[in-house]
């Protein structure tokens, strides 16, 4: 028997697991420029493809001359849609029940659509050759407003729909509409807002923005000719779906596809899609027999793959006088661009937007979206958010806001009022969504007095007072928000995409030595999971962290999933993982139980052990039970000490947070400065602090561009004005202030560790913090809403037309 | 068009290669010299992700033409590193302080701090921000690497004062 | 993004390069840090035959005191303004401006000469040579010539800068000792161009303004100098009238165009606020 002489405290400081703050085991090969990302990847012979794309909003293609193009040294093929109409492949089926233009097919529907691909040896060559193809265009009236579109007498956008009245969520009611989506008790919702006290309508649209990871899209296609498999490697949030996805659409056998995301730079919700890139590869690769390698430059990165937001939402709010929501009634008009490519679960096509009732007890509510086609890119991803979460929360958080300033009532007394109550859960909401837990006024009170709020409201009045003096020319704003995610999708009873059922995975393989090996179905692009899986592992099969590899991203060795966005990883996968350690510890118990010749239930689990129970000197260390497990196994036993789960959850996760903003706005420039953030995250059991921190810090900081500056903005003849870094808002480190940031714990009761997710969370909840304080800045001048982003004219001009302002 | 001869001194080794004038700085380290530390992010010169040393200054290796460099002494993320394998204090606080997520602008974002910290070894907070500003990060937000960095600053002025 | 092909130069004196221009006529384009060069040319809107780089150029690149001038060489670059100990002392507006100009990185090689020479509305220091009343000594073919800030701008990148010749020098009067000076720069973020700029010197003796000139950046597409509102503020105490009239007087002239910086409105105002203080910090500094 081993001789024990460390402390209980001692061994689980070794494990690394739950709830401490591990250094993360990815950044040694990142802070040595060891990376392996897509554009990294060089193979013998490699290709390089490059895009002609369509410089207008809307046009006919007449004529595309590839000619000079192919004189150019080194390229080897231009592909057009009439090369790949013999292959069908020239559109591509969506995530959302439409298709999309591989290369543009007669007609192109958006600035930077994809018409043709430059095959050649290397991409300056490419791009040569790019410069030389000569399409001739005959344009047409571009759409970049959804109203219009949907205007009698508006042009027909997609020539390919024309006759068809019913698209893949049901009837069209004209040819530029794609779906309306309906829930809710419309008969109770129109009730309670007309016997009403008070009504507040509101107009607000959430803009148009991008998620422009720092890594744009990207992929290198390889079909060796010879055995007949197809390798991908690729910037890709769901490699697994991309393999059935690239069988189903190219007729290979899904056993003889192998698609690996290597390290990604950052998804945020961009790499969910297919896109034309991957595709044109991926044909490029199997007619020149060798790989092919495309990588999006940023300006089509911008104009081309994975808008989000883009929600013209009309709200209605009904309450009592002293305060007490009683209806909340929705029309969303979704912008969705040309194609309907957005990434939501199939029975979704507006995702979750039926969160919006928000952290509230509301007891009637009743939502409708109408998907429309524009002139402008297809996407409409989950921005760093679960599916349209972050527009249903923006809604409803402005709308409290707004019914506040009616009611004229403090903003945060109102959300404390219409909370749903600690006892109420599992709570399920007006619009059907079962809340699993929550604790909603010990976090609000938490941050209010983190915050010393009546403090800051005593300040607002002092500052409001000074300026009517004319003392100063800022104004004092105080945001506060309080969201409620749905994230983690998703039960397979709800959802799926493209008939794939939202479970998650993970394989453990436990070696006769005691390390382990864990592959998961998911893939992190900066979120950590190398290190904060296995935390999870260490804590339930008792093996330290350190001594075990995550491994994901290879659909070759690791498990079938469903990736990761809509911080789906720890609630699903995460849970995998726990439920196959708790396999892997069930075997272990029968092995301990015959190393130490007693029955199953003497033992009892004591962090990494089995013990005898009233005899605690007698134990195996898992460590020791690996080893019997490949010598010493009880009779009948297979040897070995490996377990795979694959995880459909019985609901989603309702992680939910307290923000507050304090903004100082300079009325005579427009500029605003935060002066404070406070963010108080309850994302259940937390199992990196470190990690958690972090994830907040970047949520809120992408807010902020969100908020305060981002915007995809197009002209009227659908030129997107703004493609660059250099006019597409991304704050520096001297923009971003420094945040703060707090916590609650309240687990989720079906999560097998109780953990919500984190990752998205300060983006939902910091957009509205940041809005509700510069609209509250101005809320005594009688302010009630104003359209993001709050960039330095659009403030300027609102405080133009509430006549705060001067001259120069 | 007529190629050149190349000659460069990259992390303290003398390198030649054969390209065209117009090829990317970037594109030589990346494709030529198999220095894959560097990345590029915005393709116009906004985000700090190509960053490299170049004669004694951060510059955005994605604008500047292989002929502009011709003579160059450079620092990649490579050669940051002692000739022991003994990390630089900024990468190791880097991870110490989580001052990185997916890890893409972080060879930019470290080699810019060498160079910062070569300049001004005391940065204030204030100081680290306005030094960094040429260089995006999309999911730090800037707080753990602004702390990494100063806590470099306090590693390497130890290490000075205990070989002073 | 893939520039197009050129051929590549590197003269070792001002006379070669100016051969080179000469010789290769308009499919030339002399480049010095390349900042605003290399991405138009990334992006094909500028595709030059013949790249003539001006690095080797030691003598574009020296700052040095002559009777009655401060010189810059054009290829000193924004981060030399920045730590020259001589600038701080004799034209402190220089490093103030530099410090709003991009990034650090883009301060490594962009040079003034480039700033100036480039024409570019949105680039902040012609407005600032326009206040100092510098002059550029231009080289040609045909020998030397100079050209005051305040003459040399005609339109978005069109100048007094003609084919084959070259931006080499930039001579700047020395100031009256405790002159007040400023930059007022607003922008969405570091490396943004300006949504409206100002430049102000001025001096001041006994209470009263003695000299005072007003230069805007990026609201026209030329920098403009404000000789109305510099002459305004002359003779006054700098009140708040005064400062008022002369913010009037620059605002007349802004013809700003709407981008994503604002509507035309908008950034006319914030040109008046970035008038309006930079006086009034110009005002604090005068002796």
């Amino acid at each position: 028997m081993t001789v024990d002489t460390e402390t209980a405290q001692a061994r689980t400081q070794k494990l690394e697991g739950l709830g401490t703050k591990r250094k993360r085991v990815e950044d040694a090969r990142f802070t040595q420029g060891k990376g392996n990302y897509v554009d990294d990847i060089k193979l013998p012979g490699m290709l390089f493809g490059d895009f002609v794309r369509s410089p207008y909003g809307h046009a006919r293609i007449k004529s595309i001359n590839k000619d000079a193009a192919l004189k150019v040294p080194g390229v080897k093929a231009v592909l057009t849609a009439a090369d790949l109409k013999p292959l069908k492949l020239h559109y591509m089926p969506t995530l959302a029940g439409d298709v999309q233009a591989v290369l543009a097919d007669e007609k192109v529907l958006f600035q930077g659509q994809e018409v043709a691909f430059v095959v050649a040896e290397d991409r300056y060559s490419a791009a040569d050759a790019v410069d030389l193809v000569e399409v001739e265009y005959q344009e047409l009236p571009a759409l970049v407003d959804p109203t219009k579109a949907m205007a009698p007498g508006a042009p027909e956008l997609r020539d390919d729909l024309k006759g068809k009245t019913s698209g893949a969520h049901g009837p069209r009611k004209h040819h530029n509409h794609i779906f309306t989506w309906e829930t809710g008790d419309a008969a109770a919702t129109d009730k309670a807002l007309k016997s009403a006290q008070v009504v507040a309508k509101e107009y607000i649209v959430y803009q148009r923005v991008h998620p422009c990871p720092l890594e744009t899209c990207g992929c290198v296609a390889s079909m060796d000719k010879i055995n007949g498999h197809l390798t991908v490697w690729g910037t890709f949030q769901a490699p697994h779906a991309v393999r059935t996805v690239a069988s189903l659409i190219s007729g290979i056998p899904e056993h003889k596809i192998r698609i690996i995301s290597p390290d990604i730079g950052g998804g945020f919700g961009n790499k969910v899609g297919v896109y034309p890139g991957y595709i044109c590869s991926i044909v490029a690769s199997i007619v020149t027999g060798v790989p092919v390698k495309w990588i999006e430059d940023r300006m089509e990165n911008l104009q081309a793959t994975a808008f989000a937001r883009d929600y013209h939402m009309t709200g209605e709010i009904a309450a009592t006088k002293d305060g007490r929501i009683t209806g909340l009634r929705c029309h969303v008009l979704a912008d969705h661009g040309a194609f309907d490519a957005c990434a939501d679960p199939t029975k979704y096509p507006a995702g979750f937007f039926n969160i919006c009732t928000g952290s509230y007890d509301i007891p009637a509510a009743h939502v409708t979206v109408d998907g429309v086609y524009t002139n402008k890119a297809p996407g409409g991803v989950a921005y760093r958010c679960s599916f349209r979460v972050t527009e249903a929360s923006y809604f409803i958080e402005r709308m409290v806001d707004v019914l506040a300033r009616k009611l004229n009532m403090d903003p945060a007394e109102l959300r404390r009022k219409n909370f749903i109550r600690k006892e109420q859960f599992p709570y399920t909401s007006a619009l059907g969504w079962e809340y699993d837990s929550g604790d909603y006024h010990t976090a609000l009170d938490k941050a209010l007095k983190a915050v010393d709020y009546p403090g800051l409201r005593s300040e607002q009045k002092r500052n409001r007072e000074a300026f009517a003096r004319g003392e100063t020319r800022k104004l004092m704003g105080i945001g506060v928000s309080f969201f409620t995610e749905i994230v983690g999708a998703g039960p397979i009873k709800n959802c799926d995409i493209l008939g794939l059922g939202m479970f998650d995975s993970c394989e453990i393989r436990v070696h006769p030595t005691g390390s382990a090996i864990a592959r998961l179905g998911t893939i992190s692009q900066g979120q950590g999971h190398a290190t904060t899986f296995a935390q999870i592992l260490a804590t339930e099969i008792g093996i330290p962290a350190s001594n075990i590899t995550v491994e994901e991203g290879d659909t070759d060795t690791a498990p079938y999933g469903l990736g990761t966005y809509g911080s789906r990883s720890t609630p699903v996968a995460g849970a995998a993982t726990a439920m196959a350690g708790r396999k892997i510890r069930a075997k272990a118990q029968m092995i301990a139980a015959y190393l130490l010749e007693v029955h199953d239930d003497d033992l009892e689990w004591d962090i990494d052990r089995f013990r005898v129970k009233g005899a605690p000197e007698r134990f195996k260390t898992m460590a020791e039970i690996a080893f019997s497990a490949y010598n010493k196994v009880p009779p009948g036993m297979e040897p070995g000490l490996e377990a795979v789960s694959y995880y459909d959850p019985p609901n989603m996760t309702y992680p939910f947070g307290a923000y507050v903003c304090v903004v100082d706005v300079d009325v005579d420039t427009g500029i605003t400065e935060v002066r404070r953030f406070y963010a108080l995250d309850d994302c259940g059991t937390r199992i990196n602090p470190m990690i958690i921190e972090g994830q907040v810090h970047g949520g809120l900081t992408e807010a902020l561009a969100i908020a305060m500056g981002q915007e995809m903005a197009y002209d009227e003849l659908g030129n997107l004005k703004n493609a660059s870094l250099l006019d597409f808002f991304l704050p520096t480190a001297v923009e971003t202030p420094a945040w703060e940031t707090d916590y609650t714990t309240t687990p989720s009761p079906h999560h097998p560790i109780g953990a919500k997710g984190v990752g998205e969370s300060p983006n939902v909840g910091g957009v509205s913090a940041f809005s509700n304080a510069v609209n509250d800045a101005f809320a005594h001048a009688g302010l009630t809403h104003t359209q993001m982003p709050h960039d330095h004219w659009r403030v300027w001009k609102t405080a133009e037309r509430l006549k705060l302002t001067a001259a120069a | 068009m007529s190629k050149m001869h190349l000659k460069l001194k990259v992390n303290n080794r003398d390198v030649e290669t054969l390209t065209e004038p117009r090829t990317l700085l970037i594109h030589v380290l990346r494709e030529q010299l198999g220095l894959t530390g560097p990345h590029i992010g915005c393709d116009t010169s906004h985000c700090g992700a190509c960053t490299v040393d170049m004669n004694g200054r951060s510059v955005k290796s994605c604008t500047v033409l292989a002929a502009q460099a011709d003579g160059a002494t450079l620092l990649t993320i490579e050669g940051m590193a002692s000739p022991d394998g003994t990390l630089h204090a900024l990468q190791e606080s880097f991870r110490t302080h989580h001052g990185l997520q997916c890890g893409f602008c972080t060879p930019g974002m470290i080699t810019r701090a060498y160079r910062l910290l070569q300049e001004n070894p005391n940065p204030t907070e204030a100081e680290i921000r306005f030094g960094i500003s040429g260089n995006l990060c999309r999911c730090t937000g800037y707080q753990n690497i602004v702390k990494a960095i100063r806590a470099a600053a306090d590693t390497l002025a130890s290490v000075k004062e205990a070989a002073e | 993004m893939i520039p197009a092909s050129f051929e590549y130069h590197r003269p070792r004196s001002v006379q070669e390069a100016l051969a080179l221009l000469a010789t290769h006529g308009d499919g030339a384009r002399v480049v010095a840090g390349g900042h605003s060069l290399v991405p138009m040319m990334k992006l094909r809107m500028a595709r030059p035959d013949h790249l003539v780089d001006l690095q080797e150029l030691a003598e574009l690149r020296q700052i040095r005191s002559e009777t009655g001038y401060l010189v810059i060489g054009a290829m000193t670059t924004q981060h030399e303004l920045i730590g020259s100990e001589l600038l701080a002392a004799k034209c402190p507006i220089l490093r103030e401006t530099s410090l709003l100009i991009a990034d650090p990185q883009v301060r490594y090689c962009g040079t003034l000469g480039g700033n100036v020479a480039n024409g570019d509305p949105g680039n902040d220091m012609p407005a600032v040579m326009m206040v100092l009343a510098a002059s550029y000594r231009i080289a040609g073919a045909g020998g030397e010539r100079q050209v005051a800030a305040r003459d040399f701008y005609r339109g978005t990148f069109a100048t007094a800068l003609q084919e084959g010749e070259i931006l080499t020098e930039i001579r700047i009067p020395v100031l009256a000792a405790g002159h007040g000076y400023a930059y007022e720069k607003q922008k969405r973020k570091v490396g943004d161009y300006a949504t409206a700029a100002a430049a102000v010197v001025l001096s001041r003796t006994g209470g009263k303004c003695t000299a005072a000139s007003v230069a805007l950046t990026n609201v026209a597409d030329t920098p403009l100098f404000a000789a109305d509102a510099g002459a305004a503020l002359v003779g006054t105490a700098l009140d708040a009238k005064a400062i008022a009239q002369a913010v009037r007087l620059a605002q007349k002239i802004a013809r700003p165009s709407p981008d994503g910086r604002g509507p035309a409105d908008f950034r006319t105002h914030v040109a008046g606020v970035m008038v309006r203080r930079a006086i009034e910090r110009a005002a604090g500094r005068a002796a």
